[in-house]
């Protein structure tokens, strides 16, 4: 194994990690939002230290590698999408610390009823599920998968269109829960932030391992450009 | 990490000429450090202070102290200068295999130091030739004469037989300079799997050779050591404006 081939794949283990220890944040705050435990979801806002950390860690290695390796064609493609991937992770880790100081904010446990007409719990799971499958596409070299996510962040997009309407509706049925119900509205609003995040991670695995620049082409494009 | 070779305030003089002015340098021991500068800034006369090299040069006046393992080598008896040799190994810019066999270069400095057992010696080429990661290309060629070798196999061939005495510390005067990119490649990986074992100067006018193969660089400029640091932070953030320019390519 060349020098440049061991920092690679070092900095592949380290974003991998990341990619983790964002996926762990993600859940660990839903699971806060579902059983209002406010010590987990202080336990989130906590660890955002640590995803913070990882971002300025695997910026200064391809910053290191830039400068001492010159890395060309797939070594340089797989530098600059994990700079890009880390970028995007660290978002949704502000993400998740954002869902739990939500949670923190909420004076009282949120109402089931509430959860599931607002459809965040379902939102939940798709995000959830995309970002865990995008480490996947990374891992295993998986364009195909990468692409579903475009699919899928319309899922995530059209249960964030309809939240407007159906948490004005929680507010007339659950007066009680004004609070609550305005919280989740923010909280919809974050997490199809995480379904953009991992659209632009897809985009990155897809220019590492086929070279193709996907960004800003029409949604049909990125689909079926196979 | 503990240091290997340290020299303090050593000023060189060839005749009337300052090559070296004043150098305070402290070299890690198991490491690589890359040393670099324009023609004539005094890397290659730094250099060989570490085994008295520059003593065969005429008219050559050395002050201050040059430590390897917290002993100054200039002041040891000259008896002692052969073993300072054996222990510090030297690998040139272009290759000088010996006019003999692959295998009579690399045992040749076991038979100069008297070992004459052959199984011995045996073991010790085809061990030094897979340090030198050359065992595979010439295992089945052994006899033949080293300059039938292509020109990356017989730096190759200079490193395992500078390895076969068993040095702490190799000294690399632009070992690949003469080699086309593939030579030049085996070379760096070869210099990264060596450096666990051995302390690696190596001077260098290829600055990305220098990134990509040492844990620190010198920057040398008209006999002065303008700036020493670990070669990541020389590569990104160097504290010298004069290295900037030097590294960017805005020199002068």
């Amino acid at each position: 194994m060349t020098h440049l081939d061991s920092e690679l794949k070092m900095l592949k283990a380290d974003i991998i990690e990341m990619w983790r220890l964002v996926i762990n944040q993600l859940d660990k705050a839903k699971d806060a939002l579902t059983n209002f435990d406010r010590d987990l979801a202080e336990e989130v806002v906590e660890n955002e230290k640590r995803v913070n950390s990882y971002e300025l860690k695997i910026d200064r290695d391809c910053e290191n590698i830039f400068a001492l390796f010159q890395p060309v064609a797939t070594d340089l493609r797989l530098v600059l999408a994990t700079m890009k991937i880390c970028n995007n992770l660290e978002r949704i880790g502000d993400i998740a610390a954002s869902v739990a100081d939500f949670v923190l904010d909420a004076d009282t446990d949120f109402n089931k009823s509430i959860l599931e007409h607002t459809k965040i719990l379902e939102m939940y799971a798709i995000a959830n599920e995309m970002i865990a499958d995008t480490l996947e596409a990374f891992d295993k070299e998986d364009t195909r998968l990468a692409r579903t996510m475009f699919k899928r962040d319309k899922i995530l997009d059209k249960i964030d269109e309809a939240a407007l309407d159906r948490v004005m509706e929680c507010i007339q049925n659950y007066p009680e829960q004004v609070r609550n119900s305005l919280l989740v509205m923010s909280m919809i609003r974050k997490l199809e932030r995480v379904g953009d995040q991992s659209k632009n991670i897809a985009e990155e695995i897809i220019f590492y391992f086929e070279a193709k620049v996907l960004k800003h082409k029409k949604k049909k494009q990125k689909e079926g450009d196979e | 990490m503990a240091n290997k070779l340290e020299t303090i305030d050593v000023h060189l003089h060839y005749g009337d000429f300052h090559a070296l002015k004043g150098i305070t340098m402290a070299i890690p021991e198991n490491s690589v450090t890359a040393l670099i500068g324009p023609s004539g800034c005094g890397k290659s006369t730094y250099l060989r202070l570490f085994n008295r090299m520059n003593d065969l040069i005429p008219f050559t006046r050395i002050t201050g102290q040059v430590l390897l393992d917290g002993e100054d080598i200039y002041q040891i008896k000259s008896s002692k200068i052969d073993a300072l040799r054996r222990n510090v190994g030297m690998v040139f810019q272009k290759p000088n295999p010996f006019p003999k066999s692959i295998f009579e270069n690399v045992a040749y400095g076991l038979r100069v130091n008297g070992i004459t057992d052959n199984s011995f010696i045996e073991n010790q080429v085809e061990k030094t030739l897979h340090q030198a990661a050359l065992w595979d290309e010439v295992k089945d060629k052994l006899k033949k004469s080293a300059f039938e070798l292509s020109g990356g196999q017989q730096q190759r061939l200079c490193i395992a037989r500078a390895l076969a005495i068993e040095p702490s510390i190799i000294l690399m005067d632009e070992p690949a300079s003469a080699l086309d990119p593939l030579s030049t490649g085996k070379i760096e990986d070869l210099i990264f799997e060596l450096k666990s074992k051995y302390t690696i100067i190596i001077v260098t006018h290829n600055m990305q050779q220098a990134g990509r193969v040492s844990d620190h660089t010198g920057f040398f400029y008209l006999g002065e050591l303008i700036e020493f640091d670990k070669t990541k932070k020389i590569f990104t953030n160097p504290a010298k404006q004069e290295t900037e320019n030097y590294i960017t390519g805005r020199f002068g």
